[in-house]
């Protein structure tokens, strides 16, 4: 038996009712709640005073704590995290269970120690052990005397106080302190990289330092790179704790110096939270362009790299 | 003890394997292969899964350090240095040196994918060698239109198929001018339609001359291009020969049974389109 359908009786256009969503709806209910109190409180308490925190934030001590406390130590903990964190990573997949146990106790030891902690201790606490710091031979001095040698086989030697509250100490702490963390990214991104790729390199005559800085770190930096971001976001944030170390070259510090002194303290707490905010905001864009850098090969080409592929045609 | 080669160097083979043993945690993969190839000749090993012959093939260039046994090629020890009766192992600058010599091709390619097909044609003797850069362009130009992909330069592995990236693989590995090439199973992990391209651009390397030791499934490509073929099985050559002797007319009962089954399953990869077996297997491979 066949079914002949009339055009006149066959479905058409689909005009259902949707799916109601009310857990939605009561989400979007609240967040207006929150906002709206958020406002009212903004418009009508004149203790946020905004014209004193935009004051505050172009304070020359301010800006000056910005770039020399907040952003020269972000830069440079991060520099020292990431060479020292690439070293230790390799250190840790060596064959040399020397290197690999050294480098474990390295992280285990940094990774338990609180950063605040951690500046205190290098900061003042090295002070106590040692007024100077003599770089030589290992029991160099014990050794002189026991041959009666006229030097103590010391190379050079400078005062710790000299450097213990400037901003290199908070560099120094937080850069040990990151390249226990940057070790196990790096160890994680070398380890994503398939084997196939390291054989490909040592068939083709590398050297497994070629083969390591050629192929497959860069191919680790893929996934290297979005947690290196994060960190390097949360290192901006941890500069605030320079104060462990009398650090005060600092933005947080000298934002809220403004704020107490004047007994404006929102202002000055303000002050701190829109730089932050800034300077991380910018971050976060540098860090979604290297991301499309070293994701190349894996979809989205970078700009540059297409010129030059152009180029390279062109050039044929 | 294996005793060096007396003959000289230009009458002695391009790679000489004596007594090969290599074991993987007390699994004992390879039980003496004795194996000479000359030069210009093209060697295709043949055995079913766990043979042996892939690791053999590794062992040549060193990508596994061999328990026993001496593998030499153009007259170098492979991996070790003979004081006197004395074994030194080599350190990896001097094996990476050894391994300039050959060039090999894997299973599943291995390109870079973070570099262009030119990049990593052009990578290693830039790298490696120290050539100059325009004179290796060049070259690599040259390969690519000779691997038929003259016309993607600029293109990442990842936006090529499977048998575009094996040709490129292997213009990769001829750029640096090898003595030796070895391919791993090089159509294994390609699509069917695929596996033709391939084994062309090896068939036209193999008329330039060049010393070709294959490991493969592919029995009309060992029958047509093979000087010899050699079948291992557990660890150990069990035959070798022309190969039109060996696979037409195999005398030992482990080549017999196994190319028995190789071309019963050719049997039933033509007529039959869409098999799920023939799907499984080739995930499994």
């Amino acid at each position: 038996m066949t079914v002949t359908t009339q055009s006149t009786d066959r479905p058409g256009v689909i005009h259902a009712r949707p799916v109601r969503h009310p857990g939605r709806w009561l989400g979007v209910a609240i967040i207006v709640i929150v906002v709206a109190m958020l406002i009212s409180s903004l418009v009508t308490n004149p203790l946020w005073d905004f014209g004193y925190t935009f004051q505050i934030m172009q304070q020359k001590s301010v800006i000056q704590g910005l770039w020399l406390g907040t952003l020269l130590g972000t830069v440079g903990s991060m520099i020292i995290g990431v060479v020292l964190g690439v070293i230790l990573a390799i250190m840790r997949l060596s064959d040399n269970p020397v290197l690999r146990g050294a480098a474990f106790v390295y992280i285990w030891f940094f990774r338990s120690m609180p950063r605040y902690v951690l500046l205190a201790v290098l900061a003042t606490g090295i002070g106590y052990l040692y007024n100077t710091l003599d770089v030589g031979v290992p029991f160099g001095q014990q050794l002189a005397g026991a041959v009666g040698l006229e030097s103590d086989l010391t190379f050079f030697t400078f005062r710790w106080d000299d450097f213990s509250s400037t901003v290199w100490i908070g560099i120094l702490a937080l850069g040990l302190s990151e390249a226990a963390y940057m070790a196990e990214i790096a160890r994680a991104g070398i380890l994503s990289v398939d084997k196939g790729q390291a054989e490909a390199a040592q068939a083709l005559g590398m050297s497994s330092g070629q083969a390591m800085r050629r192929i497959i770190l860069p191919q680790a930096m893929r996934v290297i790179v979005p947690p290196t971001g994060n960190e390097t976001i949360a290192m901006v944030k941890d500069t605030s704790l320079f104060i462990a170390a009398n650090i005060i070259t600092e933005l947080f510090y000298q934002t809220t110096l403004f704020g107490s002194r004047s007994f404006k303290i929102i202002p000055g707490l303000m002050a701190a939270t829109l730089w932050y905010l800034i300077v991380c905001s910018v971050l976060m864009v540098g860090q979604s362009y290297l991301e499309r850098y070293f994701g190349r090969g894996y979809g989205a080409v970078p700009k540059k790299t297409k010129v030059k592929i152009m180029k390279i045609e062109a050039d044929h | 003890m294996a005793t060096a080669p007396s003959t000289p160097a230009d009458e002695m083979p391009l790679v000489r394997a004596v007594n090969v043993l290599k074991s993987f945690s007390g699994n004992q993969v390879l039980k003496g292969i004795d194996m000479d190839v000359h030069r210009g000749e093209v060697v295709c090993l043949l055995g079913p899964s766990g043979s042996g012959k892939t690791t053999f093939l590794r062992c040549i260039n060193q990508l596994e350090t061999i328990d026993g046994g001496r593998i030499w090629v153009d007259g170098d020890l492979m991996g070790y240095e003979d004081r006197a009766g004395t074994l030194y192992r080599l350190n990896n600058k001097r094996i990476a040196a050894q391994r300039r010599e050959i060039g090999m091709c894997f299973q599943r390619f291995n390109l870079f994918p973070h570099k262009t097909v030119l990049e990593n044609v052009m990578e290693a003797p830039i790298q490696v060698k120290g050539e100059k850069k325009d004179v290796v362009e060049k070259r690599a130009i040259d390969l690519l239109a000779k691997v038929g992909l003259a016309d993607k330069p600029s293109a990442y592995p990842g936006q090529l198929s499977g048998g575009q990236q094996q040709r490129v693989a292997i213009a990769r590995a001829l750029c640096m001018q090898p003595k030796l090439m070895l391919f791993d199973e090089p159509t294994s992990a390609l699509d069917p339609e695929l596996v033709g391209e391939v084994l062309t651009t090896m068939r036209e390397l193999a008329e330039t001359g060049m010393t070709m030791i294959v490991v493969t499934h592919e029995m009309a490509f060992a029958r047509d291009v093979a000087d010899r073929v050699v079948f291992m099985d557990g660890g150990v050559v069990v035959e070798q020969g022309h190969p039109k002797d060996v696979i037409n007319n195999p005398q030992h009962p482990r080549t017999q049974t196994f190319l028995r089954r190789m071309a019963a399953e050719d049997h039933t990869k033509i007529p039959d389109p869409a098999p799920m077996v023939d799907g499984t297997a080739t995930d499994i491979l």
